[in-house]
């Protein structure tokens, strides 16, 4: 089948396709809007994209026809009440010092797009909520169990809640400092189970569809807390995901390394090797069928965020990060200094795709062993997405 | 009625309001918001949040005057006025 790469960038929505040998990328759409996500939903055909205007807010847009034409969808609102605990900014003083601010929700940002096998699509909001529709995007709901979850404050519909918060902020929140939700994984053999993560709160799961859900940070380490395996110790996964082949096999790319589980985020290890120069990065994906191999794109540290001494490449592990293998061939190394956001790679089959803040969008074809160019001249990327 | 004028920005998401006269019945700015949005599904969620308040980064100006309520958009608006809904300029 002939592959598809819909690519969101901060100036539109551009598709990558191989035609006659050759890779090519063109506009699809959305010029000179912000694109955070953009992916097809496999049950219907229909286009998704996750659009933040500067001016305008945050809009849902479709496309039928393979984004030859798009139209604004029933757009996603937060319901009269919906209230959360916006915590304290990180200031001289520390993360959490200072009481929250209890605030009106409004929208800020939609993140992540994701459909289950039942045809249920999940979008997941800034500030952290997760909107689902059972009706093709007909209509959006926010997911209440989560919202009001305990440690986000509780049901704050109702009453005070509980009075301060868990969750802490991501600075991707448009000016605020609220939390995100960037990832939600579904379950390929069972739509009702799900996993989520949440900037910065952690990874919760999900076992009937949405109507609880249960704190999955066992094993995580943040190292920028005194309690640093503390459940709520303010875990930063940047993204997470799992093997379609094999679901219980998941992966998260965190602030503080790679994490992953065979478990299906009952437990987490650390399998980072800085001397590999594998620890801070923002996406990860894994293998289709084996959920032990797995490829990142290592960045610098947290204080600089960029490539390690100008050089851009891909680690890959096929031994559930036991060792790592930086594959380099038709990557710069030196004199680069792109980062690759945590939606911005993605593969299908053997076939690997990331962008690049620098506008950059490679693609290997042979597991990550070898890279080409397909342009070096887009807008910054913001996610990436076979389909 | 007051007559509306839009940034010609947002003729990029509404095409159909650049080709017509958009002459509203509307006594405040709520009305006005309003009454767009009844030609055009849609309009006010671009110019307000769910809240109904106008966005940080759009204003609404009653001929030479900024709107001053952009929580609940109260401002009067007198029968023979123009009102413009334009970005605003945040810098850059």
């Amino acid at each position: 089948m002939q592959q598809r790469i819909l690519v969101g960038t901060r100036k539109g929505t551009f598709i990558a396709e191989k035609t006659q040998g050759t890779w090519g990328v063109r506009l699809a759409g959305h010029m000179g809007a912000g694109v955070n996500f953009v992916a097809r939903d496999p049950s219907t055909g229909t286009l998704w994209a996750a659009l933040g205007h500067g001016h305008w807010g945050a809009k849902l847009s479709s496309s039928k026809d393979d984004g030859a034409t798009w139209s604004d969808a029933p757009q996603i609102a937060y319901p009269e009440g919906a209230r959360h605990f916006l915590p304290p900014p990180p200031s001289d003083l520390g993360p959490g010092e200072g009481a929250p601010t209890l605030k009106d929700a409004t929208l800020l940002k939609l993140w992540c797009i994701s459909f289950g096998g039942d045809g249920r699509i999940w979008v997941g909001t800034i500030p952290g909520g997760i909107f689902t529709s059972d009706d093709g995007g007909e209509s959006f709901e926010l997911n209440r169990a989560l919202w009001n979850h305990e440690s986000r404050g509780g049901d704050l519909f109702a009453g005070d809640g509980t009075g301060s918060t868990q969750w802490f902020g991501t600075p991707a929140a448009e000016g605020e400092f609220a939390p995100g939700v960037h990832s939600i994984e579904v379950d390929p053999r069972d739509p009702k189970r799900a996993w989520v993560a949440i900037s910065t709160a952690g990874v919760f799961e999900t076992q009937d569809g949405g109507e609880s859900w249960h704190v999955r940070n066992s094993g995580l380490v943040f190292d920028y807390s005194p309690e640093p395996t503390d459940e709520w110790a303010g875990h930063d996964p940047h993204a997470i995901t799992l093997c379609p082949g094999d679901p219980d096999h998941i992966w998260q790319q965190n602030h503080c390394g790679v994490f992953y589980s065979s478990n299906g985020a009952a437990s987490w290890e650390k399998v980072s090797s800085e001397d590999d120069g594998v620890h801070f990065g923002f996406p990860v994906v894994v293998d289709p069928k084996d959920g032990r191999t797995a490829w990142v794109i290592p960045g610098i540290s947290d204080a600089r965020r960029t490539t390690i001494d100008g050089r851009l490449f891909v680690a890959r592990t096929s031994d559930g990060g036991a060792s790592w293998t930086s594959l380099q061939k038709g990557l710069p190394e030196s004199g680069a200094y792109d980062i690759v956001y945590r939606h911005a790679f993605h593969n299908e089959g053997d076939t690997l795709c990331f962008g690049s803040t620098t506008g950059n969008l490679y693609i290997s074809e042979d597991r990550g062993e070898s890279w080409i160019a397909v342009s070096q001249n887009l807008p910054p990327v913001y996610s990436v997405r076979f389909g | 009625m007051p007559r509306v004028e839009l940034t010609s920005h947002l003729y990029l998401y509404f095409p159909a309001l650049e080709a017509q006269e958009l002459v509203v019945e509307a006594t405040n700015v709520a009305e006005v918001v309003a009454a767009v949005e009844a030609v055009a599904p849609g309009f006010a969620f671009y110019v307000c949040d769910e809240r109904g308040r106008l966005r940080q980064h759009v204003n609404i100006f009653i001929e030479k005057e900024r709107v001053q309520d952009r929580a609940t958009l109260t401002d009067a608006v007198p029968a023979d006025a123009r009102v413009f809904i334009i970005q605003a300029l945040s810098g850059g």
